[in-house]
């Protein structure tokens, strides 16, 4: 190449360069432009017949078990409303994404979700490390980002900051609080081992939990969704000779912990939070263990302590659960009702509550502040009222301590209701559960106009 | 003799600029025509690609296998979470992403020291226990490295210096993650550069001697440990800065962003590209980042749930890495070069290119002399 | 001093599951120097077999007995199949080869089987054992697994010191060149070699699975640390290879027991780092190496 073609090759590059970058739309800067963000009538994932919402669950993955259970729940209310003609003519379309329990994999779906179905709002998004990932996305995305399946504190603690979150289930440190608030009364003296999952939900709940019993817990253990190994830990536990130990962990974890103890030949009472002790699971999966040396089924966690804040499917004459048998049963796919189930349609029955509420005109700012407005006077499943209010996002207020004797949690208190930071524990005033409309949808909800 | 090698030199770097400017070009047309979902998907390709350009380097001009390369990624996003961890006074990107590329490379220096002396199946088991080890240090030292949670990143706003300049050019505002993806592609460019000029060098035919032919290297006088700690650190400031990206992309550092798959499937888009080319790193990359959205659709179309569909990915990946070592060893740039050049698919190492002929460079340009 | 036991005892279990791992790995080294990273999802491959089979019903022996066979059949495809080509070329192309294995596996496990962590029996009851009022943290299972692993070394053993097809395949391993001369038929034994070290490698996984949580990516730190015990005690050495194995069992437990789960990786990497500095062959190595 000589001298002047290789000036040449340079000038014509530099040609193509300035022609494709011109046909980007290079030029000065004149007054803003209107193609950003969407425009003021198409709120996204919304039609006059329809509203696409959309949630991210472990259907994989060590938190699968159990967990990959609640959207199904949710499906069959969702298809239950559907059929009796959705909410002020609305049908609702819910889209579920896997995340294996992994926050890489849920920012990934939830970035789907968002930006390429364009979904209204994500509900029920599920776990705390993996909803940790997403939620400011979504806030500084300006997507509602409603009852979020996890008790960490800061879905709903801070609204100035996460305006767009809220909670739905008694958030761990107020479950810690009433928990530790029981053993201090019934079990002063008991050497308190905890058990935590390394993240929000063993920090929120141990946080709680010390503010009574700080002086009874004698050694701290923490595991790591994913490593399946909790000898080191569970030894560590009875090395402390703690005899009674709190756990706050998911379902798999809490099998593992009495396979573990088995082995080890450890004894202590447990008491687990209400989102790890679902019985008839962790039967389950403990029966699966070994052959014969731990029974399916029901008393596979007897005389084990937790939390409930729902009917579950053994109070098959409550009200609420007589509408979801029945709700399982026209819309139902695969598999009998079970307690995950349940807490999808309860959530679900949340949501539509919210829909109800907005009223007609259905935009992302008024689903919020219907939530806000009117969402602690709501009727549902919990036996506990909302907080929803301007200044927190919190869900459930409450719950109920029970034992579980033959499968079935047998209540050892009175519902008690509580706050964050030292917030009084009292028992609930009486907004318990009432009926579920003969319909079984919110309609009584007044929408807003 | 002088003038004609000062041609030579001279005409690789032009026509190493040139493409650089081109392809900047063309960034800019695609970045603004496609959705923001799309945007998201090129950043990864670009951040990947800057990682696989770093590792065929690695591995296919100096011939030393990498199994850990997540786990400099790693090492890259946790420094940048660490510094975002406030958005306000935070230090500008491009600073904290020359850090983050820094403490890799100082890790990746220690590393290459080790693995200077280990070679075929040692260096692979060394660094596939790298690979596993990072993440769990990041889980052991949970309070200051989040945990399983991981850190979330707090992109800083766009600068106002390249928020105009981008207007200017493209007409439209930029968001926050629009200019990553952005950012990535322009700092892909660079890399590329770089390397492909760092691989016509000097210094890129002394690791292709080395790699061939050890003893002869060593007898011509080449210090073989020196050399290869070189092409090692090289290897993981690419990664780092590829760490650094992806923490700003997907704004969240944690474990199970940088398991034991995503070494490998690292290694096998640069097997698939054709190990030593940089073009062949960039198209593997794209495999990559496009693929698994591709899968899906194909997959629930056939029925498939989501979660299933989702490993079709992973396995078309495996089966065309193992394709290729069977039957293309020198990977689709390589082969396709093969057979422009005359000569069948079949080469005996997958890295050699093809032993005895100088003069291939399998870098995006080819000198001539 | 309970915790110090159990520790103990965990590791004591697990190394013999390494060491069972290890000498798979060794035992594929020997015969075609190659490490089969791929020995992992393997493994993980032949037990989900089994476990479907114990779901459909069938007698948990029987699972496991035709788990094992199953691997066996499956090394010797992997050999035939898919390595024989790259046998005896480059060592980049043959490590690249087996991880390609490594994901396909894993993928088509998901697809096949589901990536839902599932619970695997373990037939001997799993509640600890009490001697004289103390009660010890291993169980009946684990004693079997030490039994198992120590059985095979020994079946291992008598093959290829007492039999004709193990001194062939000594000798196919050894010299291939020569054996063929002398009328060993090489490619069979290294068919047979895979074969075997692919049945060592279902009985790990098939053991480590018992009684515990089993997923498409439950044996993957397997590879990594069984291919540090092997290293550890010499690629060359099946009784290294055990060494190995248990010296990496009850270091990680300790590692695991007493800083953390997640230094347990950092601490093998260390191992192998020290061990490839100071005596590259390992610890039972007897060839020496070659310098320029």
């Amino acid at each position: 190449m000589n001298r002047w073609s290789r000036k040449a090759a340079l000038a014509t590059s530099m040609v193509a360069s300035a022609v494709l970058v011109a046909s980007c739309g290079a030029g000065g800067r004149s007054e803003s432009s209107s193609s950003d963000g969407a425009a003021a009538e198409n709120v996204p994932g919304v039609t006059d017949t329809s509203v696409k919402i959309g949630a991210h669950f472990p259907l994989t993955g060590v938190a699968a078990p159990g967990y990959s259970e609640i959207p199904s729940g949710a499906k069959a209310y969702f298809d239950y409303v559907n059929s009796k003609g959705g909410i002020h003519g609305r049908k609702i379309e819910y889209i579920v994404k896997d995340d294996g329990y992994v926050p890489t994999n849920t920012t990934q779906a939830v970035n789907e979700l968002v930006q390429k179905e364009q979904v209204f709002a994500i509900v029920g998004g599920l776990g705390t490390p993996t909803h940790s990932a997403v939620v400011d996305f979504l806030n500084s995305e300006k997507v509602p980002d409603l009852f979020v399946s996890s008790g960490s504190i800061k879905w709903g603690d801070k609204p100035s900051e996460r305006p767009m979150t809220f909670g739905w289930q008694p958030d761990y440190e107020i479950e810690g609080k009433i928990i530790g608030k029981y053993i201090k009364e019934k079990m002063p003296n008991a050497k308190i081992g905890l058990y935590l999952q390394d993240d929000d939900l063993g920090a929120d709940g141990a946080k709680g939990l010390k503010q009574f019993v700080g002086d009874q817990v004698v050694k701290e253990v923490k595991y790591t969704p994913g490593n399946t190994d909790v000898a080191p830990q569970i030894a560590a536990l009875q090395a402390s000779k703690a005899d009674l130990v709190v756990g706050f962990n998911v379902p798999s974890y809490t099998a593992l912990s009495q396979l573990t103890a088995l082995k080890l030949n450890y004894k202590p009472k447990w008491f687990y939070t209400n989102v790890g002790s679902d019985p008839k699971l962790v039967g389950s999966l403990l029966a699966k263990f070994s052959k014969g040396a731990v029974k399916d089924g029901n008393s596979a966690l007897d005389g084990i302590m937790t939390t409930e804040y729902i009917p579950g499917v053994d109070s098959a004459d409550d009200p609420w659960v007589k509408l979801w048998t029945k709700v399982w049963d026209e819309q139902g796919k695969d598999g009998e009702l079970t307690n995950y189930r349940v807490y999808g349609m309860s959530q679900a029955y949340a949501f539509v509550s919210a829909l109800q509420a907005s009223g007609k005109n259905l935009t992302r700012e008024g689903i919020v502040k219907a939530i806000e407005d009117g969402g602690a006077k709501w009727k549902g499943p919990n036996k506990l009222p909302f907080r929803y209010s301007k200044d927190s996002h919190l869900g459930i207020s409450g719950v109920e301590v029970v034992e579980i004797k033959k499968g079935i949690g047998e209540p050892l208190q009175d519902p008690m209701v509580t706050d964050l930071g030292d917030a009084e524990i009292k028992p609930d005033s009486g907004t318990a559960e009432q009926a579920p409309n003969e319909s079984g949808l919110p309609d009584d909800i007044k929408g807003a106009e | 003799m002088r003038k004609a090698l000062d041609t030579v030199r001279g005409n690789v770097l032009l026509k190493h600029s040139l493409i650089a400017l081109l392809a900047a070009a063309l960034v800019l047309l695609v970045m603004e025509s496609v959705s923001p979902f799309r945007q998201g998907q090129l950043a990864m390709m670009a951040y990947y690609a800057i990682a696989a350009g770093g590792l065929t380097v690695l591995t296919g001009l100096s011939g030393q296998l990498s199994l850990g390369h997540g786990a400099f990624m790693a090492i890259g996003a946790y420094t940048t979470a660490l510094l975002l961890q406030e958005r306000e006074g935070a230090l500008p990107m491009i600073v904290i992403i020359l850090i983050a590329a820094l403490v890799a490379t100082v890790v990746g220096a220690i590393v290459g020291v080790a693995a200077a002396r280990l070679h075929g199946p040692y260096i692979a088991g060394a660094t596939l226990a790298l690979a596993v080890a990072v993440p769990g240090i990041a889980l052991h030292f949970s309070s200051v490295f989040g945990g399983e949670q991981g850190l979330n990143v707090k992109v800083p706003e766009v600068p106002r210096l390249a928020d105009d300049a981008l207007y200017f050019l493209t007409g439209t505002e930029t968001s926050t993650s629009e200019w990553v993806a952005y950012s990535a592609w322009f700092l892909l460019i660079i890399v590329y550069f770089l390397l492909a000029n760092l691989s016509a060098s000097r210094i890129g035919r002394r690791w292709r001697a080395v790699r061939d032919d050890e003893v002869a290297a060593s007898l011509a006088g080449i210090d073989l440990g020196r050399d290869r700690v070189v092409a090692f650190v090289v290897s993981a400031a690419c990664a780092g800065v590829a760490g650094a990206l992806l923490a700003l992309a997907s704004r969240l550092a944690a474990p199970g962003s940088f398991s034991l798959v995503l070494s490998l499937t690292l290694l096998s888009a640069v097997v698939l590209g054709g190990l030593g080319s940089l073009l062949g790193a960039l198209l593997g990359s794209g495999l990559l980042a496009l693929l698994p959205n591709l899968a899906t659709s194909i997959g629930s179309s056939m029925g498939l749930s989501d979660v299933k569909a989702a490993e079709l990915s992973p396995l078309v990946i495996g089966l065309t890495t193992m394709l290729v070592i069977l039957l293309a060893p020198a990977g689709v740039v390589g082969s396709v070069r093969q057979l422009l050049a005359g000569r069948g698919p079949r080469a005996t190492t997958a890295a050699a290119g093809t032993p005895g002929a100088g003069a291939d460079t399998p870098t995006v340009a080819e000198p001539r002399g | 001093m309970q915790q110090l036991i159990t520790t103990l005892l965990n590791g004591l279990t697990m190394g013999m599951v390494y060491a069972a791992f290890a000498l798979a790995l060794v035992l594929i080294w020997r015969s075609t120097r190659i490490v089969n990273f791929a020995q992992a999802p393997m493994a993980m491959v032949t037990t989900y077999i089994a476990m479907v089979l114990i779901e459909g019903g069938l007698n948990y022996w029987l699972a496991f007995i035709l788990a094992l066979l199953s691997g066996f059949v499956l090394g010797a495809f992997v050999e035939r199949v898919i390595v024989r080509p790259v046998e005896g070329k480059s060592d980049i192309n043959a490590v690249i080869l087996t991880l390609g294995l490594f994901i396909v596996l894993h993928a088509l496990a998901a697809l096949v089987f589901g990536s839902d962590y599932k619970s695997f029996p373990a037939p001997f009851g799993v509640r600890g054992i009490t001697v004289g009022g103390h009660s010890l943290a291993i169980t009946p299972f684990g004693i079997f697994t030490i039994v198992a692993v120590i059985v095979v070394m020994l079946l291992l053993l008598l093959l290829f010191q007492k039999t004709d097809v193990g001194l062939q395949m000594r000798a196919s391993a050894f010299n291939p060149e020569v054996a063929r001369l002398l009328g060993v038929k090489v490619s069979s034994m290294l068919t047979l070699g895979w074969a075997l070290a692919a049945l060592v490698g279902s009985l790990s996984g098939l053991l480590i699975a018992g009684g515990n949580l089993v997923h498409p990516g439950y044996m993957d730190s397997v590879v990594v640390f069984g291919f540090v015990a092997a290293v550890l005690g010499g690629l060359d050495s099946p009784l290294g290879a055990v060494v190995g194995g248990l010296i990496m069992g009850i270091a990680l437990s300790l590692v695991s027991g007493y800083l953390g789960s997640g230094l347990v990786s950092l601490a093998a990497l260390l191992i192998l780092v020290a061990v490839l500095l100071v005596k590259p062959g390992g610890l039972f190595s007897h060839a020496s190496e070659r310098k320029v």
